[in-house]
């Protein structure tokens, strides 16, 4: 056991450890607080494995970004402030199945690597990273790009129900408005815009 | 370093988001469990990359990087259709979602 093996067995302990009340938390803000102590933990293990700008680029995106829109999204869907009671299915197909997956591939793992030890490389790793992203992989980065700019306008459209809406007097909207009210209070919503959207579309 | 560390917890990690997608009613909650999923198979591709002596150096650790942008670009999308589904229905629980319903006029 060295160094390392006692810091990645701490950092491996508390991620899982907080992994588990992310999934088991029956406060909803506090499970996106366990999700940023778990994913730190996973940027301090990357840095023992000497995967610094992977361990940068993790606290940057998932702890900085991720996690900070799961917190708006719980906000915004007006979650009840302390414990809920509604947050889970019941049964015990979850935990067969989940519990089966984790133990199974870890089972797998433990066989194939028993209790062999690596060298670490030498440290210091991020120059050698660009030059590969830049030289070996740089199709594939550019094709990121492209699928992070339509990721983007799709949040758009999705979260902007007046695209693709015809005017107010146009004769889609008037015959879907008079087929009557949607099931349940929100639903008259669906019902009015959703007819709608698509006469604009058939034209 | 004895890689079996990082696999176990990783897999651990993996079997928690599993369970997490499977148990959760909560729509935002079911994301982080799918969270939990792509940080397992990241921390197994970073692991690989220092145990596994591949051709070109550092696949694994690119390869994380890519999977952290594919997961960023997921929960954009994934969150703009929790918030539309909390707009048309003020509910965010998955299994009330109807699935065969259509909206009245529909053709």
């Amino acid at each position: 056991m060295t160094g390392a093996d006692v810091l990645l067995l701490a950092l491996g302990a508390l991620a899982v450890g907080s992994g588990v009340l992310v999934v088991a938390t029956r406060h909803l803000v506090r499970a996106g607080l366990y999700l940023v102590l778990c994913l730190g933990a996973l940027a301090g293990m990357y840095l023992v494995l000497t995967a610094e700008l992977v361990a940068w680029v993790q606290v940057l995106i998932y702890v900085g970004a991720v996690v900070v829109l799961l917190l708006f999204a719980v906000m915004l869907t007006r979650a009840p402030i302390g414990a809920s009671d509604d947050l889970d299915r019941p049964g015990w197909a979850a935990a067969l199945v989940g519990g089966g997956t984790g133990l199974g591939l870890a089972a797998l793992l433990v066989d194939a690597y028993r209790w062999t030890a690596v060298e670490l490389p030498e440290a210091g790793t991020a120059e050698r990273l660009g030059d590969q992203i830049f030289r070996s992989w740089v199709l594939p980065f550019e094709v990121l790009s492209v699928l992070l700019l339509s990721a983007l306008i799709g949040a758009i459209v999705i979260s902007r129900p007046d695209i693709g809406r015809p005017k107010a007097g146009e004769p889609g909207t008037a015959r879907s408005r008079t087929g009557g009210p949607g099931p349940g209070g929100s639903g008259t919503a669906v019902g009015g815009g959703r007819p709608g959207d698509d006469g604009g579309r058939s034209r | 370093m004895r890689p079996v560390i990082p696999y176990v917890t990783a897999a651990l990690l993996f079997g928690l988001g599993v369970y997490g997608v499977l148990r959760r009613r909560n729509a935002v909650l079911v994301l982080m469990a799918v969270e939990l999923m792509l940080n397992a198979v990241n921390l197994i591709l970073v692991t690989a990359d220092t145990t596994v002596r591949a051709q070109l150096p550092h696949g694994g650790q690119v390869f994380a990087l890519f999977v952290i942008v594919l997961a960023a670009a997921e929960i954009g999308v994934g969150l703009a259709i929790v918030l539309q589904l909390y707009r048309l229905r003020a509910t965010v629980a998955v299994d009330e979602v109807p699935l065969t319903e259509r909206p009245e006029g529909e053709r």
